[in-house]
């Protein structure tokens, strides 16, 4: 079995994607954003996360939060640029469901976007493989 | 009854063992009033002792001792941390009475001896990096940075540079260096390595500027391997205007061949418990003493040793960033430091750090088939990193690779350090190991690269031969049990 092409072909491909592993889910002019899978098997079990407040602007491509998992802390970037409208109190509660689920209800934050052109500096999934297909 | 059964490990806790009532010494019959105390001074209601007899105790921490893992026991790879053999013959020296048994409040007059042991610890360290100018009262590598740093800070301020706010560090470098930095009111901006694993120095280049203070390298590099363009580097920063501070955690591998202070180091900090065989990984304390070149001399903490008219004496240089312990520093950890470098001498320390340096390119040479290298197999110096991501494109990663050594009765390396390699596993052999050993640990991990491929399951699972078997790491970050309570109410389950 090779592990690297299943894991490329899990990034679904209607998704944009950060060069920092984070991914972002476009509906109307909300934005779920969460991390790759690439990204949680990498960090390993996630045991703390910090999370912008409701009501908070983001930057893209600026710190919007911390993930600590048993081996390392890293910083989350926030893909795009806006205002947190919901975040997940479930991830923050239990953060193992990201490693479980990180596409699904792993998920982060909810952001009102400010400038939806942004999403043009974003990758595509096939993009994302290519990135992620040699390791680092 | 489990606990006769010498196989077994008695787990049971102290607090567990205690038994109402039991006791191992009989106090004698107050000779003073009774005074109940001031229930404000309180701090809580429920202060739960163990109760046992002395010979409890006794075994208890004898078990514990037993249970210990240490470089006297076994070999100890463990990357960054130069976990060498500390020689008795420190620890003789250290309990003298002259040195165990003298106080710091003590005059300077009374105590020439320590002091002098001090000054030529100072002396000879200075002669070691190239950087004359030493303050020996840091407790830790840490606190050692933080130092420096505070220094670096105090001469920009003295030259009216304020504007100096920016710290440099490499994205290879240890966690405590962004630590230090922001901690000593540096902002810090990340350097990134080259595609070898060196400073990418062109992007160095366009980041020094007038707001930077210092930038921060650990050489040789943590990924081990020494930067080749390490005078274009210092002469970088130079010519913007900083200073170039020298995280010492690698210095096992530059003694007596070249000194921080000539390649264009400003400021450094040397871990005793690492390059000087002081004892660390729980057996310290540590020490780090800081070390700058002349023009800086004036800003070191307070105090260092001089030596005026034949006399030495505890002084405060002109313009000190100011105390950073109590007192001068860990005096037994400074005699043991002394006594080894005494021990060596000039010709000894060079042949420590080429030792050191041949014994991690033979562990690499001998396992590059078996684990990759991640930076194409260059030379390493006194310490060598494998990526585990061939074992990760079957499943097994860096931690059970780790995890499977601890069966065959060796110490883990280094894991997921330096976070620009994936999967890492940082093995640092040290002098001090016979080529019997490496042969050993060699052969285990060739082993455990077959496991990886043939039975995956056996390291996923490991360790299997010591008394905890694999821990839950995640749930106890998650959910951690910091205190004991009666009945185990919150005790984890035991496996």
């Amino acid at each position: 079995m090779n592990a690297k092409n299943a894991m490329a072909s899990n990034n679904p491909r209607e998704l944009k994607y950060s060069a920092e592993h984070e991914w972002t889910r476009l509906q109307g002019e909300t934005a779920t954003i969460g991390i790759t899978h690439f990204a949680q098997d990498s960090l390993g079990d996630i045991v703390y996360l910090s999370l912008p407040a409701v009501g908070a602007s983001v930057k893209q491509f600026q710190k919007m939060g911390e993930v600590e998992s048993v081996k390392a802390v890293n910083d989350i970037y926030s893909p795009v640029s806006g205002k947190v409208v919901e975040r997940n109190e479930n991830a923050l509660k239990s953060p193992e469901i990201i490693n479980k689920e990180p596409f699904g209800n792993g998920w982060l934050v909810k952001v009102q976007l400010s400038d939806p052109s942004e999403m043009g500096k974003l990758l595509d999934a096939a993009s994302y493989d290519k990135l992620t297909a040699g390791g680092h | 009854m489990s606990q006769f059964t010498p196989s077994t490990v008695e787990r049971r806790l102290l607090m567990d063992r205690s038994v109402p009532g039991r006791r191992s010494v009989r106090m004698p019959a107050p000779d003073v009033p009774r005074a109940p105390l001031p229930a404000e001074s309180m701090l809580r209601k429920d202060l739960q002792l163990p109760e046992l007899s002395e010979l409890e105790i006794v075994r208890y921490f004898t078990l514990l001792s037993q249970l210990n893992f240490s470089i006297d026991t076994n070999f100890y790879p463990l990357g960054s941390c130069t976990m060498k053999y500390n020689p008795k013959l420190n620890d003789e020296m250290a309990s003298l009475p002259g040195m165990a048994e003298i106080h710091p409040h003590q005059p300077d007059s009374s105590v020439q001896g320590a002091l002098r042991l001090m000054y030529e610890l100072q002396e000879v360290l200075g002669e070691i990096t190239g950087l004359p100018c030493v303050c020996l009262s840091p407790l830790a590598g840490a606190q050692g940075e933080y130092a420096g740093l505070l220094v670096a800070r105090g001469y920009h301020r003295y030259k009216r540079d304020g504007d100096r706010k920016v710290a440099l560090i490499p994205d290879s470098a240890h966690g405590t260096n962004p630590a230090s930095a922001s901690m000593a009111g540096f902002e810090v901006v990340t350097v990134p390595s080259d595609r070898q694993g060196n400073v990418d120095v062109e992007a160095l280049k366009k980041l020094a500027d007038r707001r930077t203070a210092v930038f921060m390298l650990t050489l040789p590099s943590t990924v081990g391997l020494f930067e080749p363009r390490i005078l274009e580097i210092t002469r970088a920063i130079h010519e913007a205007g900083g200073l170039v501070y020298a995280d010492g955690a690698n210095l096992n591998a530059l003694l007596g061949l070249t000194r921080l202070g000539d390649l264009g180091f400003d400021i450094a900090h040397s871990n005793l418990h690492k390059t000087f065989s002081t004892p660390h990984g729980g057996g310290g304390p540590g020490a780090g003493p800081v070390l700058v070149k002349a023009e800086l001399a004036d800003f070191l903490p307070t105090p260092v040793v001089a030596r005026v008219d034949n006399e030495y004496r505890l002084v405060a240089p002109k313009n000190s960033v100011g105390r950073l312990s109590g007192f001068h520093g860990s005096f037994g950890i400074l005699v043991r430091a002394y006594t080894y470098i005494r021990m060596m001498g000039l010709e000894g320390m060079r042949q420590i750090s080429e030792n050191a340096i041949i014994n991690a390119n033979y562990v690499q040479s001998k396992l590059k088939a078996d684990y990759d290298l991640p930076f194409g197999g260059r030379y390493s110096m006194h310490e060598v990193v494998f990526s585990a991501r061939r074992q990760k494109a079957v499943g097994v990663s860096a931690l059970d690779v780790a995890k499977r050594l601890i069966d065959h009765g060796v110490h883990p390396p280094t894991m997921y350090f330096p976070l620009i390699v994936p999967e890492a596993l940082m093995v640092e052999p040290t002098e001090t190991e016979t080529k019997e050993t490496l042969d050993g640990f060699i052969e285990v991990m060739k082993k455990i690269a077959r496991e990886a491929e043939e039975k995956p399951e056996v390291l996923k699972s490991a360790p299997h031969d010591t008394p905890n078997t694999r821990l839950d790491e995640a749930s106890a970050a998650r959910k951690p049990y910091l205190r004991w309570q009666r009945n185990g109410a919150a005790a984890p389950a035991q496996p």
